[in-house]
């Protein structure tokens, strides 16, 4: 092995195109693990509704519109801390404040929102603030559109408000505020519309914030699972994850399985007799069902069964492959030479004999990542996947069992494994290059 | 006379074999058998250091018991303290002969001789088909799902990959050949996940192909329609498990071919004016097949243990379905009970192949 072989990756376009992939991949990695720390990630992955009330629900990522020929609404959200809101406050006689708040907004897409909720806060003693809504469309009509008393927080989902349902002739408000009474199928309104909220509160130190969010049906860069949470941050932080344990669980692996064909063929006898008995017997085990147990009867954690997973493959059928190869490398003239000047067995071992085969080993191990970065997702899908940490194969296990193949949303499976099978191929175009490279009875073919 | 001799001879030669493939084949099966006890010991342990296994049985003396109180009438007349004391005193006796008051290390040899005689207990929530609480019964009602369909896959791509494989090397550098080499790299992901892409091209979008399942409900009642419907539900698991599969064996048999046409005997039997058929058949095939049997043996193991997700994407109702709905219900002696029959297949596998094996290689020594 030099540096000649290396260079001569570059004939081979399948490789170059696999390295670039991985570099990117291990980018996307560093980039998520500085900017996303893992402790956020992990509370905010699991914050629900209070991290995650703006977004919609299972919906596509925004630029899937770009293929749409009836672009889907993205989400509106209006608070009333924010600037530029105008806010009129007029004090009347006694106690009494009226405060009127005006939205405008541009509506634009070819479907209705996913749904209108508002959330209010406010401050009072005795008596809660009452608020009137009211709704004005494009086209001039003016709607009443609720009015009721908040309490402290209050929560008012528009669309199961019946007394607005009836009001729409029996559409739900996402539908009916939006929708174009002149059209005979139904279909949304564009143009400007204004949402006018007035409340009155009844003490001197009273006051309400409000925040109304019209529910689009697109998000972010990569769309939202069933609890509004925003794929892009699993998807961000499922590259480290598989890389990792890809990595390490290949690399591990198949050092280890050097290092013990190496000793056995080394000192022969009853060490390398032991050795191959281990190996068939590990060959019959269920590997499979044994981690699923572990994971079923233990711990999920992702390192554990990591774990558990390399010393069940270290006494792998590889050993046999580098047995025979050993086999031919100890009876070598430097070998024999090394022995005679006195050098240790160690010595042996680890400087002669296993850096002999490690022009086999390279692309061996390249091609060994994906099937752990797969073992991995394949747990997940099991619903074995790490409680804490959202990982590729958990999102497909989720969109899975959340029927995500039934209802269509087919975004939510096709992210994380359009990332696997990235992740996947580029490993093996590499090692598949590799192997050509370094192996060389198949030079050339 | 030298014919008499010879055929003397031959016949020697016939017994020797024999002789020699039945002590291999006794040796391999006392191995694999060891090999066998040995994973479900591992089996056990893993499952009884959370003390699941001694739940289990505990758990089914105590049921046994309160059925047998009552059942019986002549506990009719107590009253439930002394029913309750009753059931405490028969439980402590139960448990003490069979042991369970014993230390671990003689109990899990107790437990071995359960596995290994596949005396797999009662399961905790599930049931078979026919209503029966039996872990045998459960899993052997399975089995012939998963064997079926990954039979069926897997006898399928071995062999259409071993032919398009020896064409290949014959048109070594064509088109099909590099784009073979090219697709190589698809097998990185397993079955389900290209089980995932053709549900929802095939089931979800074009909606031609069913979602999964392995009949139609409800099942036809005619056999040749039932059959053709088992047909149609088993075209994308084929088709997944082939995908993942087929375009790496075809390549690593293709290289594996190259390098034995690259023989001076087969140089020599080009020489001597050989057709390209009898070429391949008496000096690639021929030298190449102990290797290729041992493939196959390896192959299979993989695809048995695949069959938990594969048969969870395509809800197939074989064993790996059977696995998961365990794994889901927490119902350990259904997980243990598969565990013990995955062990019992892989063995089943190598040893029939090893058998094999014995037949078509000469050099098979023992041991």
């Amino acid at each position: 092995m030099n540096l000649n072989q290396f260079r001569e990756i570059t004939r081979y376009p399948s490789a170059i195109f696999g390295l670039v992939i991985i570099l990117i991949l291990v980018g996307i990695s560093i980039y998520t693990v500085i900017a996303l720390p893992y402790s956020e990630t992990v509370v905010k992955w699991r914050g629900g509704d209070m991290v995650w009330q703006d977004n919609p629900r299972t919906v596509p990522p925004t630029w899937t519109n770009f293929f749409r020929s009836k672009k889907l609404p993205e989400t509106i959200i209006f608070r009333s801390t924010d600037e530029g809101v105008e806010k009129q406050v007029t004090p009347l006689k006694d106690d009494l404040t009226d405060i009127q708040m005006t939205y405008t907004f541009d509506y634009t897409a070819d479907d209705f929102p996913q749904e209108i909720i508002m959330f209010f806060t406010s401050t009072f003693e005795k008596k809660a603030p009452y608020i009137s809504l009211t709704w004005t469309t494009p086209d001039g009509r003016e709607l009443d559109i609720g009015d009721f008393s908040i309490d402290k927080t209050y929560t008012r989902r528009m669309s199961q408000d019946e007394k607005l349902t009836r009001k729409l002739n029996g559409q739900p408000a996402e539908i009916g505020l939006f929708a174009d009474p002149n059209s005979e199928n139904l279909k949304p309104l564009k143009g400007t519309y204004t949402l006018t909220m007035a409340g009155l509160t009844f003490e001197p130190d009273s006051s309400f914030d409000a925040k109304t969010v019209i529910y689009g049906k697109v998000f972010g860069m990569a769309g939202t699972d069933h609890l509004r949470r925003d794929l892009m941050l699993a998807l961000l932080w499922g590259t480290p994850v598989a890389l990792a344990f890809g990595l390490i669980g290949a690399v591990v692996t198949s050092v280890l399985t050097l290092v013990i064909a190496a000793t056995g063929t080394w000192y022969g006898g009853w060490v390398d007799s032991v050795i191959q008995r281990i190996t068939e017997i590990n060959m019959m085990l269920p590997v499979l069902p044994i981690l699923i147990m572990v994971g079923v009867f233990y711990s999920r954690s992702l390192w554990l069964i990591l774990g558990v997973i390399i010393l069940l493959s270290i006494f792998g059928a590889s050993i046999k492959g580098y047995r025979a190869m050993f086999l031919q490398e100890k009876e070598a003239g430097y070998i024999q030479a090394a022995k005679s000047y006195g050098a240790s067995n160690t010595r042996i071992i680890f400087q002669y004999l296993i850096p002999r085969v490690v022009p086999v080993l390279i692309p061996s191990l390249v091609v060994l990542i994906p099937s752990f970065v797969f073992l991995e997702a394949s747990l997940a899908v099991l619903g074995l996947g790490d409680p804490l940490m959202p990982t590729w194969g958990k999102i497909i296990d989720e969109a899975r069992t959340n029927g995500a193949l039934y209802k269509g949303l087919y975004y939510w499976v096709l992210e994380p494994s359009f990332m696997l099978m990235l992740t996947g191929f580029s490993f093996a175009m590499l090692g598949f290059a590799l192997d050509r490279i370094f192996n060389p009875r198949l030079r050339g073919m | 006379m030298t014919a008499d001799v010879q055929q003397a001879v031959g016949r020697q030669a016939k017994i020797d074999t024999l002789k020699r493939i039945g002590k291999y084949t006794i040796v391999r099966f006392f191995m694999l058998f060891f090999a066998v006890a040995v994973g479900i010991y591992l089996t056990i342990l893993i499952a009884n250091m959370g003390g699941y296994v001694d739940e289990i049985r505990k758990a089914e003396i105590r049921e046994n018991i309160a059925i047998q109180i009552s059942m019986n009438p002549q506990y009719k007349k107590l009253s439930t303290e002394e029913r309750k004391q009753l059931q405490e005193k028969l439980v402590a006796l139960e448990e003490e002969r069979l042991g369970l008051n014993k230390p671990f290390l003689i109990r899990s040899l107790a437990y071995l001789k359960d596995a290994l005689t596949l005396n797999l207990g009662r399961a905790m929530n599930m049931t078979s088909d026919s209503g029966s609480r039996q872990v045998k019964l459960i899993l052997l009602e399975r089995l012939p799902a998963t064997v079926l369909l990954f039979g069926t896959s897997f006898l399928l791509n071995f062999f259409v990959s071993l032919f398009f494989a020896l064409m290949l090397s014959r048109r070594y550098g064509s088109f099909w050949d590099r784009f073979v080499v090219a697709l190589a790299p698809t097998s990185a992901a397993p079955g389900w996940f290209y089980g995932i892409f053709l549900i929802v091209i095939f089931a979800s979008w074009l909606r031609i192909l069913p979602y999964g399942g392995m009949v139609d409900a409800p099942p036809p009642e005619n056999p040749i329609l039932y059959a053709l419907s088992v047909a149609e539900h088993m075209i994308l698991p084929l088709m997944a498990l082939a995908i993942s599969g087929i375009f790496l064996s075809m390549y690593s048999w293709r290289t594996f071919f190259l390098i034995y046409s690259s023989e001076d005997y087969v140089e020599m039997a080009k020489a001597k004016g050989l057709t390209e058929r009898a070429i391949e058949r008496r000096y690639i095939l021929r030298p190449t097949l102990p290797y290729i049997v041992t493939s196959f043996a390896l192959g299979v193991i993989v695809v048995w243990q695949g069959a938990i997700i594969f048969e969870t994407v395509f809800n197939w109702p074989g064993i790996g379905r059977v696995y998961y709905q365990a794994i889901g219900l927490f119902d350990i002696p259904v997980i243990v009970g598969t565990t013990v029959l995955y062990a019992y297949l892989l063995a089943v596998t190598v040893f029939l192949l090893d058998i094999i094996y014995a037949f078509i290689d000469p050099r098979v020594k023992i041991g």
